[in-house]
């Protein structure tokens, strides 16, 4: 056993935030000791009579060894042995991370170019970020707007594509306090290596308290609503907020009032029209430097308020 | 026999001009012609692949460094383009278009394959398919990944038409050399020459073969109907037309993952007739080493889902592709202990084709190990589609296929040239190449397990140590690769004459002269017994 947990040890998987999790890793660390056995019977065995039956002198006699019927079955049987074992017990494993609880808080995940849309029962939405409540079974509900993306939390052991035009799931019970990555593992694109999130897991107190303080933002002032959007829709994989340095698109930082230089060497001024145009018809008057067809449009997508709370945003980036 | 035939005439003397090369239909001289155009478009590749690494070797997040390709989207371009063409131009092709052209028809004692004009017009399908997916790169670049899962690739405004027309093509010329090869074994064998006495390369090149043969259509119809969605928005694949992404991926993985087999069967048929020359030994387990590439070839046809265990197939789909996934891992583990135990009691030397093929087998058992590891369903919901895969697929593809390769180059170097290389360059090459080799891609195993994705242009500072060591593996392969094409190139002119069976094998190729004259063979040979009589 103490090999067992070495194997373990070195298995420089991530944390273990799940249950499920103990279990793969259980099941890896095995592997890891059978398949290291494996290469050394292998590499350890040519290694060895590579060295014991070097050539000596230019007319060695070999031994004439064509075939053994009972060697041969032994080596294609136990290999056969070790597989199908291991096979069940990954079947019983994968069972239950196939087997969706009931009763469990259910989230949907919408996967998009380039962000995870996430949306609680109570009509809360947030953007990159999904919290739970710690050891409770939490069933996400995947899809995607555009193209396939795939809900990978490495800590947890769990992934799951979203795909275009249906539904699938993938249940998972948090055991550990804290922040975990999500990645997108499915290529979608630009930004896919951008395309990262954070799980939270918090504790049910914690956890009502966030679902109560996101169902206000009705109230907040125009900018910050712009904010939320803004983060909502992930405007800010391609762009920039804080700083003048470039991502994909542009950066928003203190350009609105400003003049900006197009593709064709044309200046215009970055006011309301400008930034409206822009979210409306991303290829109409594309900044220098930058390739069209990048940006999606955002008409029909988006309703006048909300555009105002975005023109406002935009504004606020430079102080005005 | 002397060293040449008896006009000093040989195949590569027996026409001249550059027009006799392009018309020719001798096999051995079309083998050649494959090998000019597959070592170019692998330097391509490789370029590509350097690339990938330096962009690599640094997230973003740190300037300068790490910041060679400017923007997601060129480096998804470079990404694809490396992996399209190391597949459908280098690695496929590869060992059968090169080294089973040319050596083939001399295994079974003929005097070309049975459709020398097929064999001609392949090479140009190839050619000519290359040239269109090549093409792509000068109109709108293609970013979809090798793969051009839907619905990316529907919706991507780049060229993949154009790309899947020229991989439609590249498939013809692969069908049209699998049928060739599957007439010549049963039809053009010489007089003796069993099925049991072929030479175990030919045993897996007829493998490949029924693969070839029956997966590359599967591929061509999945690229037509893509190509027609793409134009016609025939709503097949296309969610918003009521079209299935994931039929796509079934489609696409019923050829691909027998494609695997297309690259690897043909591998081992080289290290068998490598490991046992150079042991001076019979092989051991003939038959089972025979048998289980057809055992391999048929399992293969089944095991496709086990490329989706988290697309969202159902459960139990994910439980059978498993299961028999795993299957496919005996007959592969027959084939490792064979040749190990072929070392027993052998006279083994080391020279460099030799090493390419201990070099195969350190390297193929971990790409072994870490493929059964894959097919075990909740480990690959972990691993999939992260650098672990990557690592994997490199240790058995680039680890396995192209070791073998490059073993098989240098060891039927003398016979197609008739000139014999440097042979401690060749080492010297080979040394940076495995070391290199290992150095780029072990690191990746482990970036996989503490799951960074793979096509990623970027990625968490967390994983930056890994990256930069397997980005300076990189440097180490190309340097040992410089060297090699150095020794090659350097044979070719400068060379000493090669003797007629340098290496003490026992095959029929090394019964005639090197290089061989026109016909293969001065007078047809007749067999008397198996290919590796070592006594």
């Amino acid at each position: 056993m103490m090999w067992f947990n070495l194997a373990k040890a070195q298995s420089f998987m991530p944390t273990e935030g799940t249950e499920i999790a103990k279990q793969v890793d259980n099941l890896y660390g095995f592997l890891l000791i059978t398949s290291f056995i494996a290469c050394l019977l292998v590499i350890g065995g040519m290694i060895y009579f590579a060295y014991k039956y070097k050539r000596k002198s230019a007319n060695d006699k070999t031994a004439y060894i064509s075939h053994s019927t009972a060697l041969e079955f032994l080596w294609s049987f136990i290999p056969l042995v070790i597989f199908l074992g291991v096979f069940a017990w990954g079947w019983y494993i994968y069972h239950g991370m196939r087997t969706m609880p009931k009763d469990a808080l259910e989230i949907n995940v919408l996967g998009k170019q380039w962000a995870w849309e996430i949306e609680y029962k109570n009509g809360f939405k947030a953007v990159n970020e999904v919290v739970v409540p710690i050891n409770t079974d939490v069933k996400l509900l995947l899809t995607s707007q555009d193209v396939i993306h795939s809900f990978f939390v490495p800590s947890f052991r769990i992934k799951q594509d979203a795909v275009p035009g249906r539904y699938t799931a993938l249940w998972f019970k948090a055991t550990k306090l804290g922040e975990f990555h999500i990645f997108c593992a499915e290529y979608c694109g630009t930004s896919h290596s951008g395309m990262i999130g954070k799980l939270r897991v918090v504790t049910q107190d914690e956890f009502n308290k966030y679902l109560e303080e996101g169902q206000e933002e009705g109230q907040l002032p125009l900018a910050k609503r712009g904010e939320k959007l803004f983060a909502l829709k992930a405007c800010a994989s391609c762009h920039s907020v804080d700083n003048p340095a470039v991502k994909v698109g542009p950066s928003l930082f203190q350009v609105f009032g400003h003049e900006v230089v197009l593709e064709d060497g044309s200046k215009v001024a970055a006011d309301e029209n400008y930034i409206r145009e822009s979210i409306l018809q991303p290829n109409a008057k594309i900044v220098k430097g930058f390739p069209h067809g990048v940006m999606p449009t955002f008409q029909g997508q988006i309703n006048e308020n909300e555009l105002n709370a975005l023109v406002e945003y935009v504004k606020s980036l430079s102080g005005k | 026999m002397g060293n040449t035939s008896a006009h000093g005439e040989n195949y590569l003397n027996h026409e001249k001009g550059l027009w006799s090369w392009l018309t020719t239909v001798d096999h051995k001289r079309i083998g050649l012609m494959y090998m000019i155009t597959v070592m170019t478009f692998f330097f391509i590749g490789g370029i590509m692949a350097l690339l990938l690494r330096l962009e690599l070797f640094a997230p973003n997040t740190v300037q300068g460094v790490g910041q060679v390709l400017k923007n997601g989207d060129i480096y998804n371009q470079v990404l694809t383009y490396h992996g399209a063409i190391m597949v459908f131009m280098v690695i496929v092709p590869g060992i059968p278009a090169i080294l089973g052209n040319f050596f083939l028809p001399i295994h079974l004692g003929a005097k070309d394959v049975a459709f020398p004009k097929i064999n001609l017009l392949s090479w140009y399908c190839f050619m000519a398919g290359a040239a269109l997916a090549i093409a792509t790169f000068f109109t709108h670049k293609i970013d979809t990944g090798w793969t051009f899962y839907t619905p990316y690739s529907i919706r991507t405004g780049t060229a993949t038409v154009l790309m899947v027309l020229g991989a439609f093509i590249m498939g013809m010329s692969s069908v049209l050399t699998g049928l060739n090869f599957i007439v010549t074994v049963h039809k053009l064998r010489a007089p003796g020459m069993t099925m049991h006495r072929m030479p175990l390369f030919v045993w897996a090149l007829y493998s490949t073969a029924i693969l070839q043969m029956l997966a590359t259509p599967v591929l061509a119809i999945t690229l037509l109907l893509l190509a027609a969605e793409k134009i016609f928005g025939v709503g097949i694949f296309d969610p918003a037309l009521g079209g299935d992404p994931v039929l796509f991926q079934h489609f696409f993985w019923f050829y691909s993952h027998p494609a695997v087999y297309i690259m690897i069967l043909p591998a081992m048929g080289i290290v068998s007739e490598l490991i046992s020359t150079f042991s001076r030994k019979v092989i051991f387990g003939y038959t089972a080493i025979a048998y289980s590439s057809l055992g391999i070839a048929a399992v293969s046809f089944f095991v496709w889902g086990h490329h989706m265990f988290v697309s969202g197939q159902s459960a139990t789909a994910g439980i059978i592709f498993s299961f028999i996934t795993m299957l496919v891992g005996v007959p592969t583990a027959i084939k490792m202990f064979n040749w190990v135990a072929t070392l027993y009691k052998g006279s083994i030397s080391f020279e460099s084709p030799m090493l390419y093929a201990l070099g195969f087998l350190f390297l193929f058992a971990i790409g072994g190990v870490t493929g059964i590891m894959l097919a075990v369903l909740p480990i690959d919901v972990h691993f999939h589609d992260t650098y672990f895969v990557v690592a994997h697929f490199h240790y058995v593809m680039v680890g396995g296929t192209l070791m073998a390769l490059m073993g098989g180059f240098y060891y039927w170097f003398p016979k197609m040239f008739g000139k014999m290389f440097n042979e401690s360059l060749a080492r010297l090459s080979f040394v940076f190449i495995f070391i290199g080799f290992n150095v780029t891609f072990f690191p990746q195993f482990v970036l996989g397990a503490m799951g960074m994705p793979r096509r990623y242009f970027d990625y968490i500072p967390a994983y930056e140590n890994l990256n930069k060591i397997s980005t300076v593996g990189s440097w180490l392969i190309l340097t040992g690769f410089l060297i090699g094409l150095y020794t090659i190139v350097q044979g070719i002119r400068k060379g000493e004459k090669a003797p007629m069976n340098p290496w003490g094998a026992k095959t029929l190729e090394w019964q005639t002269s090197s290089p061989p004259p026109h016909f293969n063979f001065d007078v047809e040979p007749v067999v008397t017994a198996g290919p590796y009589e070592y006594r």
